[in-house]
């Protein structure tokens, strides 16, 4: 065997494992996660962990209630504004526009994915915190400083906005044209047959990609952080502030070192924050690739 | 029949996934000839091609059993090296794939893999062969320009002058004029019938009179079996099996 | 149904489609014209020459130098290490194992996961290893956070440019008797403007996050000499000097975010550029 040969079999073996290496980090995360947060399970069982809504750490009391209240807010919110918004406009750009209008706003959706959380951040406080404020809390008879839900699943919205928008865009493009003319050939409407037809066929789709979006809602930190008020009670409304699981994270971290069980209880939020966003990713990707490999057989 | 084979397939079986493509397929390639094989689209043409210099192994689930000799040497025993086992076949695909460099870097890419280094060996290699293929006059004024920027045809022929500088003893042909203008198409099979004299050929085809033009032997496969072999005229003026007969008038393409 | 009533409905939605499309592509003027309005009164030579000066805290003097450098650092840092480990497990996935092999498709599925991991998880993750080990947070520690966090997408990315690279141009290496390695080298050669974006995405991803780099590479009013000192970066800069009750400080924050932004425009612009002369060159 010669020195080509041999280079490139010590050169598999090295990227072998390199590959396996990486890609345990999946694994990793979890057991890593799981070992630091243990402690906190000898204490408390997971159900009161839930449904405790006192935290206050000092005195050892971990209530996950008001965290895991406070994400679902904002990313119901997230998701209530954003899904009609880009189903829309997914449609739109991939069944009625030229392509010419889709290749410059495709592209401007896609630079929002860029943008870093923080700049998100700015934002809110400077457009989204004000309107909040003076112009939409007082229609509901509402008093509210702005640093609300309603403000943190706005921000989360346009974060989502790229995904949805280019997943969605994507999976209507795999749908077969003959069907949709065989539809339109039955005398229906444009808007008809994407209605019952289109639609119907990319459901699937749809679902995944609402399934990615929610799981980036989930995990956002910071820009949520800076808007929404981090107030550690259960919202009653759109117009409290809420305090989401990542924010709890990165507001305490540093600070957790010497209350006892503080620092299992911050890994614990991490740990649920990696299981549910794991277990929503691997479905939509799932699903998705199942879409894409149908597609270009 | 064939007075010197150079491959020999002995019972070669191929499942791709649970399908099986290729069934019982003993053959003697016979050397310095060019041989056709032909048959309808999904008969399992290419995947034969691609037995041969063991290409298959890049798709997964595949099972190849048997054996396929070239002189006498089993390329699917246990220790055959399959780089050693490429170098002694070229390969035109259907349609040209320059490697991204420049002409001249084309055609040395092979010697300098193999160990060449000396500039004035490449020259002469790069040479010969651009002459062989009929490409030297057309671009020895721009040998160290994109590969890319040549058109279609003159691609195909450096394709064919890169595999050449490996000096194999085998080209195998993948359609590989079916991307071609008829001019290109022309210049490319001279090209096989000149150079059957110092190799031998095995083209995959599904144009019958190109089969008819350039080969000495034909190989008819159907649905992954062997119908029917011999020497052009025999198999395409008087096929011996009803199927051949079919397929030649184009009842069954 | 009538075909008026018909007609009607499909008016509305279309007139609904298209104020969503506006509304959806505006947001990104919204966005940086806010950036812009805050920033441009405070962005002056001396906030992008100068380091803080009496603490970034409560000093009202100096610039955010510290932080530029410092996201520079760590995000160019993190790039380099990130392509070094994900070049080969793309080449590896892509081009060692065999087309369609359950490794390779479970392993792509893998990275796809990863790539929606949070980036606060990535640095609590990171942050309880530095813990482990004893490192503290410093420079060291946030390229490592950013590190996990841009692999799956330089991954990702080079695993869709290896994609596009039509398989008979593997084929054609291999049957000239080259090595897969060898195979892979030309295969690299004719993927450079991919590999190119993929940097700019995964810097422009590294250079943003805040999440990660919050606990693990700790904050400095100086620009970091040595690897294992703590580092200041924009978007902490952002985060931390907003809370600040002095006017100074706060313009300093909308100076970086300013200056963010510009950063990831500008990687934006060059790879679109990239990109439209990476479709020219392809016939």
């Amino acid at each position: 065997m010669n020195w080509r040969v041999i280079k490139d079999r010590l050169i598999a073996n090295a990227m072998l494992i390199l590959s396996i290496t990486s890609v345990s980090f999946v694994f990793l995360i979890g057991i890593g996660l799981y070992w630091r947060a243990a402690p906190l399970f000898e204490e408390q069982t997971l159900l009161s962990l839930f449904s405790g809504d006192e935290w206050a750490p000092s005195k050892g009391k971990f209530g996950f209630y008001p965290f895991i209240m406070g994400t679902l807010w904002v990313t119901l919110i997230a998701i209530v504004v954003a899904l009609p918004l880009c189903l829309l406009t997914a449609i739109y750009l991939a069944e009625y526009t030229k392509s010419s209008i889709r290749n410059i706003i495709l592209p401007l959706v896609n630079i929002l994915a860029g943008i870093p959380p923080v700049i998100y951040g700015v934002w809110g406080i400077f457009f989204i915190v004000p309107i909040v404020r003076t112009y939409v809390a007082p229609v509901f008879a509402a008093h509210s400083s702005g640093y609300t839900v309603l403000t943190g699943g706005v921000v989360l919205a346009v974060m989502i906005f790229p995904i949805l928008v280019s997943i969605v865009s994507e999976v209507l493009r795999t749908i077969p044209k003959e069907l949709k003319d065989a539809s339109l050939s039955l005398g229906a409407t444009k808007w008809e047959t994407i209605k019952k037809v289109v639609l119907k066929q990319a459901l699937p789709g749809i679902v995944a990609a609402t399934v990615l979006a929610v799981s980036r809602a989930f995990g956002e930190t910071i820009a949520v952080l800076m808007v929404c008020g981090n107030v550690p009670v259960a919202p009653a409304s759109m117009f409290d502030g809420g305090y989401p699981l990542p924010a709890l994270i990165a507001n305490n971290f540093g600070e957790m070192m010497s209350i006892p069980l503080y620092d299992s209880a911050l890994m614990f939020a991490a740990l649920l924050l990696f299981i549910i966003i794991f277990l929503f990713n691997l479905i939509s990707r799932i699903i998705l690739n199942r879409i894409e490999s149908k597609y270009s057989s | 029949m064939t007075p010197h084979p150079l491959i020999r397939v002995r019972d070669l079986n191929v499942h791709i996934d649970d399908h099986h493509i290729l069934k019982h397929i003993n053959i003697n390639i016979p050397d310095k000839s060019v041989t056709s094989i032909i048959g309808p689209s999904g008969c399992g043409k290419t995947t034969l091609l691609k037995t041969f210099n063991r290409l298959l192994d890049d798709t997964a689930n595949v099972k190849v059993t048997g054996s396929v000799l070239v002189h006498d040497e089993d390329i699917y025993a246990p220790h055959a090296e399959v780089t050693h086992i490429r170098k002694k076949m070229g390969l035109l695909s259907q349609r040209p794939f320059p490697l991204p460099m420049s002409i001249y870097d084309n055609v040395a890419y092979g010697p300098r893999i193999h160990g060449i280094r000396k500039k004035s060996e490449l020259d002469s290699i790069v040479e010969q062969q651009l002459k062989d293929t009929g490409l030297w006059e057309e671009v020895k004024d721009r040998l160290h320009s994109p590969a890319a920027k040549l058109s279609i045809g003159q691609q195909q022929r450096l394709c064919l002058a890169r595999g050449l500088a490996v000096e194999p003893e085998i080209i195998l042909g993948d359609e590989s004029t079916s991307a071609l203008d008829p001019l290109s198409t022309h210049k490319i099979e001279d090209l096989f019938v000149r150079l059957k004299e110092k190799y031998t050929i095995v083209l995959v085809t599904h144009i019958l009179r190109q089969a008819r033009r350039i080969s000495d032997y034909i190989v008819f496969v159907y649905m992954g079996e062997i119908i029917e072999f011999g020497p052009t005229e025999e198999v395409l003026l008087d096929p011996k099996e009803e199927l051949t007969k079919q397929y030649v008038k184009g009842f069954i393409s | 149904m009538n075909i008026k009533k018909r007609k009607a409905e499909e008016v509305v939605f279309k007139a609904l489609m298209v104020s969503a499309c506006v509304v959806v592509s505006s947001s990104l003027f919204l966005i940086v014209g806010t950036i812009v309005a805050k920033g441009l009164p405070y962005l002056s030579w001396d906030m992008v020459s100068k380091v803080p000066q009496g603490g970034f805290y409560i000093g009202k003097e100096g610039g955010v130098l510290n932080a530029i450098i410092g996201s520079l650092y760590l995000a160019g840092g993190a790039t380099v290490l990130g392509l070094l480990l994900s070049i080969p497990i793309s080449i590896y996935l892509n081009i060692y194992l065999k087309s369609g092999s359950p490794l390779s498709k479970s392993a792509k599925l893998a990275y796809d996961v990863l790539f929606g991991i949070p980036s606060i998880v990535y640095g609590a993750f990171a942050f309880s290893i530095m813990i482990w080990l004893g490192v503290r947070a410093s420079l060291f520690g946030g390229i490592i956070a950013v590190t996990l966090l841009i692999i799956p997408i330089l991954v990702r990315t080079l695993d869709e440019v290896i994609t596009t690279v039509p398989k008979e141009l593997k084929h054609a290496a291999l049957s000239l008797g080259a090595t897969r390695w060898e195979a892979a080298k030309v295969i690299l050669r004719q993927i450079k403007p991919g590999i190119y974006t993929a940097i700019l995405l995964a810097f422009g991803r590294g250079i943003g996050d805040v999440a990660s780099v919050l606990f693990t590479a700790g904050f400095s009013d100086n620009i970091p000499k040595y690897i294992d000192e703590p580092a200041a970066t924009l978007p902490l800069a952002i985060f931390f000097q907003l809370g600040s009750p002095i006017p100074e400080v706060q313009g300093r924050a909308y100076a970086s975010a300013l200056i963010l932004t510009i950063i990831i425009l500008a990687i934006v612009i060059v790879s679109h550029v990239l990109a439209a002369k990476q479709t020219k060159h392809k016939i």
